[in-house]
């Protein structure tokens, strides 16, 4: 993963996906790609479609049409008039290699701190218990969450249960990890916890889609940001482009609205 | 004549507490059946396929909508027509483990729908199969969550087995009856069988209640008040308590 050529690589590949929810697409054909160790911000207004885009590269929503790849794999197709997917065998198997890191957490509640974490490297990938504890000790220490292992998922603060569930995410030894909005539901003063995990995890060449309103965020950290809205990515380019020479009317209109 | 009453206890208890064993082989055989039954009718009436959910939410409904004495007499009247012969212990089997069955069945869909979607997608992003899920997210959590009302419903049964008396199943009431017929002391035989049901009943609701504290996590555990028990048909559709924040 560390070799020089591989930061050129596209990991995702997105070509015309579309979802509709009934008669209405909410996604109309959005061509996206993400290179390998490069962090992508998804930007855009509310029911633009982000969340439902990010949650289609993991089919926890399944489109309606359109193709994603995935590393060597193609996901979906279209085939003249059908629209193909891979088995759900695969589409787990795709999903175990990109968590995703959700707005409301969504830890098992049932389960200590490290069971969350070691609970798809033993299940899901089949790993010596042993071992992925002792990874997941390591990980849950980088998180700055090593003493509260034993706690349950109700005995910790908003910031503190995100960081689990990024744990959990960093514990599948992920080729990408999704974001979905994951410090909308936090206060204000546990916000800034988080981002610097997730920075970290760019320092450390982790690959992220990263779907957020924390636009300061974003220009620092991003290497690509994508603007969506009405279900198409209208926009995409560096922060700086993006951020500072917007050129279709919807994203200038987005921007001076954020900061207004 | 006060004399002559303690005097029937230990003349006829042997007898009664014979019926009484069959009272809790009765309750606990019908209630293993019933918690398999349950789970899997909550299962297949949440899965999407139509086929399989339509008719098992009739089977609840109607299950639901006639009395259990009825619904035993029905099956033992009824199995011999089309040729099955059921000793009358497993006629009051099959009838009572049908019926909590399907009550049982709503308290566990009301249990697993009460568990956050959000956990089962998560699941699902680090790549669990439908299966693990259920197996190690959702039912762990909403067995829990349905361990009260289940075991107010175990108590329940414990008493309404009584009405397999009506099948000429030798239980605890019949045999008080057959006592009956041949002393003619109702009021005494009648007060021990009331004896012998509330001391059953009275440590089942011990026992679940020590399942339960068990069964919390330790951070989680309080004085759980006890279960109150209810009878079978009087509990409203999708009865559950919640004793989880
Ligand atoms: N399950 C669903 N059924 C029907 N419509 C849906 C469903 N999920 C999302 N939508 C619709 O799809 C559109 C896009 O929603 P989505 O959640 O992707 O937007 P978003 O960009 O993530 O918004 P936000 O910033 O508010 O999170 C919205 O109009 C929403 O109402
Ligand atoms: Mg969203």
């Amino acid at each position: 993963m560390s070799q020089p050529h591989s930061a050129q690589e596209d990991l995702i590949t997105v070509r015309q996906l579309r979802k509709a929810y009934g008669a209405t697409y909410v996604l109309k054909g959005v061509d996206l790609k993400v290179k390998r160790g490069e962090v992508s911000f998804i930007i855009g207004p509310s029911g633009g479609g982000k969340s439902t885009l990010l949650r289609c590269l993991n089919f926890l929503v399944k489109p309606s049409g359109g193709e994603i790849i995935f590393g060597d794999r193609r996901l979906c197709h279209e085939d003249g008039n059908t629209f193909h997917v891979v088995p759900e065998r695969e589409l787990r198997d795709a999903r175990s290699r990109m968590p995703m890191v959700f707005q409301h957490f969504n830890l098992f509640n049932h389960r200590t701190v490290l069971e969350n974490v070691i609970e798809g490297p033993t299940r899901v990938q089949k790993r010596n218990k042993e071992e992925a504890i002792a990874e997941a000790r390591v990980i849950l220490d980088k998180v700055g969450l090593l003493e509260r292992q034993d706690f349950y998922p109700d005995q910790l603060s908003g910031g503190q249960k995100q960081r689990v569930a990024i744990a959990r995410a960093m514990a599948m030894r992920p080729q990408l990890i999704l974001f979905d909005e994951p410090t909308s539901a936090l206060d204000p003063e546990l916000v800034s916890g988080i981002l610097d995990t997730i920075r970290q995890l760019a320092v450390e060449g982790m690959t992220m889609v990263v779907v957020s309103h924390e636009m300061k965020f974003a220009r620092r950290l991003a290497d690509r940001v994508h603007f969506v809205a009405e279900g198409i990515v209208v926009e995409s380019g560096t922060p700086e482009r993006v951020f500072d020479a917007p050129e279709s009317d919807r994203l200038k209109g987005f921007i001076s609205s954020i900061l207004h | 004549m006060y004399d002559f009453f303690f005097v029937l206890i230990p003349r006829h208890m042997p007898y009664l507490l014979e019926g009484a064993l069959v009272t809790l082989e009765l309750s606990i055989t019908s209630m293993a059946f019933a918690l398999v039954l349950g789970i899997l009718v909550a299962l297949g009436r949440l899965s999407d396929r139509a086929l399989l959910a339509r008719p098992l939410d009739a089977y609840v409904e109607i299950w639901r909508d006639v009395p259990l004495v009825v619904q035993l007499l029905v099956i033992y009247f009824t199995l011999p027509q089309i040729g099955i012969r059921l000793p009358g212990f497993w006629a009051g089997v099959l009838g009572l483990s049908l019926n909590l069955g399907a009550y049982l069945s709503e308290v566990f869909r009301a249990a697993i729908t009460s568990i956050d979607d959000g956990q089962r997608e998560a699941g699902l992003s680090i790549g669990m199969s439908r299966t693990m899920i259920y197996s190690r997210v959702i039912l762990p959590q909403a067995l829990r969550i349905a361990l009260p009302t289940v075991g107010g419903y175990f108590i329940s049964l414990l008493k309404d087995s009584s009405l397999v008396s009506f099948i000429a199943v030798n239980e605890l009431l019949r045999h008080g009856t057959i006592v009956i017929s041949s002393t003619f002391r109702s009021m005494e035989i009648y007060l021990m069988v009331a004896m012998i049901y509330f001391v059953m009943s009275f440590t089942a609701s011990r026992l679940v209640a020590r399942l339960e504290f068990i069964l919390t996590p330790k951070h989680l555990r309080r004085n759980v008040p006890t279960v109150a028990p209810t009878p079978l048909d009087a509990l409203p559709a999708a009865h559950t308590s919640t004793s989880t924040p």
